[in-house]
C-alpha cells in the first residue's frame, strides 16, 4: 500500500525528464522577469505531451481519471524543478474546488477548458480576516454579487476567471464556501503583488460588486471547505518534499566537488552529518506527504490529520534544507547567480501558505483520535 | 521442489496436531521441533532446517500462535551465534554447538566491544597468541549483555599487530566455564545492570573453536552486526503473552524467559514510551496547554512518520524495487524521537520529574524514561556513526581520511 506501482513509476520519469528539457534553472530565471511569469507554451506541451492537465479529472470531463496519488507525484515532480506555472492554483486547487462542489454543467463549462492548459482558474482564499486561520473568511456574497479584496491570491495575476471562497449572505452564520466569477470580467481588478518568490506569482484582486454564481446547486454542507483544505495542503507538501530533494541533491554535489584545506568539503563530519541529519527528515517528510495522497486516494476519513501531519513535516523539511543548502554552499550559496536562493524562496513562501507548522501541529492534535484508531 | 503457503500450512498443522502437548517437558519438544525442521525452518535442511523462503514464514508463525505452541529459543544472542556459525562455521561446530542454542540449554554472549574500541570496533585490542594448540586470550570487553549467565561468547581478538587492523582480527568461541574468564557487573546510570566487564587473563580457547582463518575476525564480525540489525526487533518475540494458553511447559518457558528477557526491561523506556504521551497528556491537563501541545505533535509527527517510512521501505522491498534511502533511517529516527519524547514527559511532568521510584509518577516508568534514553543514540552503533553510513553509503559522500592504515602496532590508540 506504500509502495508505487511501476506506472507511477514510469508517470514520475517521464515528467522528470520533461521538466529537466523544458524547465531549467536558466529558463526559469528568464521567467521570473517575465511579466506573466511563466511560458504558456511549455505548459500546453506538458498536458498535450504527458497528458497531466487533468491527471484526477474524470475522463468525461476531458482528464486521465487517476488518483491523486499521481496527481502529487506531477506535483512533486515540479517542486523538485521549480517549474514556474499556475498548475497548482488552476490545476489542482480550482479543479478541486469544482470536482467537490461544481454542478456537472459547471464541470463541464470548465474542466475541459482547464485541463487543456486554455483556460487559467484560480482559487482566492485569503483575505483581511482570516490571514491566520483560514476558516475567519468574513467576505460575504449577497444576491449573487460580491464586494472586498483577495490577497496572496496565486497567480491572481494571470487567472482568467476565479473561484472565490466568500459566505452566503443569505446565511446568518459565516460557512466558507465557493464561488465562481465570469470569465475575464472586467469589474475584477487584478494586481500583481511584489513576491520574495517570483516564480510563483502572487496578486491583490479587488472585487466592486462583481457578479458570480455558486459553485453547486445544493446547499453546502461544512465539510466542503475543510476538504478542500486538506486537498490542498496535502498537494502542497507534496510539491515541497519535491524541492527539499533538490536542494539536497544540489547540497551533496557541490560538497563532493568543492575543495577545502586540501580535502572535500563532503569528507567532513560538519557537512555529512548535516546531509545525513536533512536525509532524514525529508524522507519522513516523503512519507507522510505520500501517505496523505494514498488517504485521498482511498478516501480515508483520517485525510484531514494526514494532511496536517504531511504540511507540517514538509514546511520543516523544506526550510531546513534550504537553510543547510545555503549553509553547506557557504558563501557562493548566498549569491543571486547560484541557484540555492530559487528554491529557499519558494520553501519560504510554502512555508506560510496554507498553514504554518505550529498551525498545522494544533489541528493535527484536535483531530488525533483519527490517527490513534488507525 | 518449494512449498506453497497452503502446503506449509497444511504439513505444519498435522505435525503440530499429532505432537503439540502443552505439558510436554521443553527439552524434550524443542529436540523434536529441531529434528522435524520446524523450529528454524528457513535453515538448510542439513541443519535443523526446511530451507523455506522467508516469505513463508509468517505463516509458520501464524500457526504456532494458532495454538500458542511454544518454539524453539531464540531469545537474545543465541542466534547471533547460530546465524555466524552457519555462515562461517565448519561442521563440526556446527554439530557441537546449532542444536543446544535451539534447545535453550546452552546460552550465548556477544564479546565485541572493548573500553578502547567502541565505535572504532576494528581498534581491538584483546591478544589471541597460538601456544601449542591453543589460543591464549588476555584482554578486556565491555557492554557484555547476559555474560554473568553464558555459556560462550563470540569473541572478536587480535592475533597480528603487525599488520593493518582489520586484516590481523580474528574469531573465537569462548567458553565462559573456565578458569582465566572474570564477569563483573556494569552499573548503568539508571540503576540497572544489564551488562558486564568481561576480563581474560590467560583464559583458553581450543584451536577447534576458532571460526574461520587467522584475520577472518572482522568480515565474521560484520556478519553478526548483519544479524544483530536485522534482528534487532525481534529479541523479544518469544515474550509475548501465553495467557490464553494453559500447561506445565509455559511455567518452564516462562522460567527461562525471566533469566533471558531480563537485562531488556527497560529498552521500552530507552525508546521514550511515545505510547505513554496521549494518555498522559490526558491525564495531566497537558492537553491542553498551547506550548505543550507543539511539543506533543512534533514528537507524534516524527514518529508517525518514522513508522510510515519503515513500511514504505518494506513495500516498496516486497514489490522487487531497489532499496531506498528509507531502509537506513530508522535507527537515526529512533534517537530523535527518543529525545523528543523525553523533553516531552518532561514537559508535561513538572516539577515531579524530579522523583522517581515507585512513588513517583507512572510508578518511576516517566523517572526511568527520562534516564534511559541517552542509551540509545549510543548503543547498537552511535549516531554518529550512523550519520557517517548515511551520508557515504546513501548519499555517496567522501570518507574522511584516515590516520589508522599502518601497522595497527604503530597506530595512536586510548
Amino acid at each position: 500500500m506504500f509502495a508505487f506501482t511501476d506506472e507511477q513509476l514510469q508517470l514520475r520519469e517521464s515528467i522528470r525528464r520533461f521538466l529537466t528539457d523544458h524547465a531549467t534553472t536558466s529558463r526559469t530565471r528568464e521567467l521570473m522577469d517575465d511579466q506573466e511569469g511563466f511560458d504558456r507554451q511549455t505548459y500546453k506541451r506538458l498536458f498535450d505531451e504527458l497528458g497531466i492537465g487533468g491527471i484526477h479529472v474524470p475522463e468525461e470531463y476531458g482528464g486521465a481519471g487517476l488518483s491523486y496519488v499521481e496527481l502529487c507525484i506531477a506535483v512533486e515532480e515540479m517542486g523538485h524543478a521549480l517549474y514556474p506555472s499556475p498548475y497548482l492554483s488552476s490545476n489542482v486547487l480550482a479543479v478541486n474546488a469544482l470536482l467537490f462542489a461544481g454542478t456537472s454543467e459547471q464541470k463541464a463549462e470548465l474542466l475541459p477548458a482547464i485541463t487543456s492548459g486554455d483556460k487559467i482558474v484560480t482559487v482566492a482564499l485569503y483575505e483581511e480576516s482570516n490571514r491566520s486561520n483560514i476558516e475567519d473568511v468574513t467576505q460575504r456574497v449577497i444576491d449573487n454579487s460580491l464586494t472586498g479584496v483577495k490577497t496572496t491570491v496565486t497567480d491572481g495575476n494571470i487567472a482568467d476567471q476565479f473561484v472565490v471562497v466568500a459566505n452566503d449572505g443569505s446565511k446568518e452564520s459565516n460557512s466558507p464556501c465557493f464561488w465562481l466569477t465570469r470569465a475575464n470580467d472586467p469589474s475584477i481588478t487584478q494586481s500583481a503583488t511584489t513576491a520574495i518568490d517570483t516564480t510563483r506569482r502572487i496578486a491583490t484582486v479587488s472585487f466592486e460588486n462583481v457578479k458570480v454564481e455558486r459553485l453547486g446547486d445544493r446547499e453546502s454542507d461544512d465539510d466542503e471547505f475543510e476538504r478542500f483544505m486538506s486537498f490542498a495542503v496535502v498537494a502542497l507538501a507534496n510539491e515541497m518534499v519535491g524541492g527539499a530533494q533538490r536542494l539536497l541533491d544540489s547540497s551533496v554535489d557541490y560538497a563532493n566537488t568543492r575543495v577545502q584545506f586540501g580535502r572535500p568539503i563532503s569528507s567532513m563530519q560538519a557537512i555529512k552529518h548535516k546531509c545525513a541529519d536533512l536525509l532524514l527528515e525529508i524522507e519522513l517528510a516523503k512519507s507522510a506527504a505520500y501517505l496523505a495522497a494514498q488517504a485521498i486516494a482511498t478516501n480515508d476519513p483520517a485525510v484531514p490529520a494526514y494532511a496536517s501531519v504531511a504540511k507540517a513535516a514538509a514546511n520543516d523539511a523544506y526550510m531546513r534544507a534550504a537553510n543547510d543548502a545555503i549553509q553547506i554552499h557557504g558563501g557562493i550559496g548566498f549569491t543571486w547567480d547560484n541557484d540555492t536562493h530559487l528554491w529557499f524562496k519558494r520553501a519560504k513562501s510554502s512555508q506560510v501558505w496554507l498553514g504554518t507548522s505550529e498551525t498545522h501541529r494544533e489541528r493535527l492534535l484536535d483531530q488525533i483520535e483519527l490517527l490513534e484508531t488507525d | 521442489m518449494e512449498m506453497n503457503e497452503a502446503q506449509v500450512r497444511n504439513e505444519l498443522r498435522s505435525f503440530l496436531e499429532s505432537n503439540w502437548d502443552p505439558n510436554a517437558d521443553l527439552l524434550a519438544w524443542r529436540n523434536k521441533l529441531i529434528d522435524a525442521g520446524w523450529g528454524m525452518p528457513s535453515w538448510p535442511d542439513r541443519w535443523y532446517g526446511r530451507n523455506m523462503p522467508q516469505h513463508l514464514q509468517s505463516v509458520v508463525a501464524e500457526e504456532f500462535a494458532r495454538i500458542g505452541a511454544v518454539s524453539v529459543a531464540r531469545t537474545g544472542i543465541r542466534l547471533l551465534a547460530a546465524e555466524t556459525l552457519l555462515a562461517h562455521g565448519n561442521d563440526a561446530q556446527r554439530e557441537r554447538y546449532l542444536r543446544k542454542i535451539l534447545t535453550g540449554e546452552e546460552t550465548w554472549c556477544q564479546l565485541f566491544s572493548e573500553p578502547g574500541s567502541g565505535s572504532d570496533l576494528a581498534g581491538s585490542t584483546t591478544k589471541a597468541e597460538l601456544v601449542d594448540d591453543e589460543w591464549i586470550i588476555n584482554g578486556q570487553k565491555v557492554w557484555t549483555t547476559s555474560a554473568h549467565h553464558a555459556d560462550f561468547g563470540l569473541l572478536l581478538a587480535r592475533h597480528d599487530w603487525d599488520i593493518p587492523k582489520h586484516q590481523g582480527l580474528s574469531y573465537f568461541i569462548l567458553n565462559f566455564r573456565q578458569k582465566g574468564v572474570d564477569v563483573h557487573p556494569l552499573r548503568q546510570m539508571n540503576g540497572h545492570a544489564s551488562f558486564n566487564q568481561v576480563f581474560f587473563n590467560d583464559a583458553k580457547v581450543p584451536r577447534s573453536d576458532q571460526i574461520g582463518a587467522n584475520g577472518d575476525g572482522w568480515q565474521i564480525a560484520m556478519t553478526t552486526l548483519m544479524h544483530e540489525r536485522r534482528n534487532a526487533g525481534n529479541i523479544f518475540v518469544e515474550a509475548r503473552r501465553r495467557d490464553d494458553f494453559q500447561g506445565s511447559i509455559y511455567e518452564q518457558e516462562a522460567e527461562e524467559n525471566k533469566i533471558l528477557l531480563e537485562p531488556y526491561t527497560w529498552y521500552p523506556q530507552r525508546a521514550g514510551r511515545v505510547d505513554l504521551v496521549l494518555p498522559r497528556a490526558r491525564a495531566t491537563g497537558a492537553i491542553s496547554d498551547p506550548v505543550a501541545r507543539q511539543e506533543i505533535a512534533k514528537l507524534l509527527i516524527m514518529s508517525r512518520c518514522a513508522e510510515w517510512t519503515a513500511l514504505r521501505a518494506r513495500a516498496a522491498q516486497q514489490q522487487g524495487q531497489p532499496q531506498g534511502p528509507e531502509g537506513s533511517l530508522g535507527k537515526l529516527a529512533g534517537s530523535n524521537i527518543a529525545r523528543q519524547a523525553s523533553k516531552v514527559h518532561t514537559l508535561m511532568t513538572g516539577v515531579d520529574a524530579m522523583t522517581s521510584g515507585d512513588d513517583s509518577p507512572e510508578a518511576g516508568v516517566i523517572a526511568e524514561i527520562l534516564l534511559s534514553v541517552p542509551a540509545i543514540s549510543i548503543a547498537g552503533g552511535t549516531d554518529e556513526i550512523q550519520r557517517n553510513i548515511i551520508s557515504e553509503r546513501v548519499l555517496g559522500m567522501q570518507k574522511e581520511p584516515r590516520s589508522d592504515t599502518g601497522p595497527f602496532k604503530d597506530v595512536r590508540k586510548n
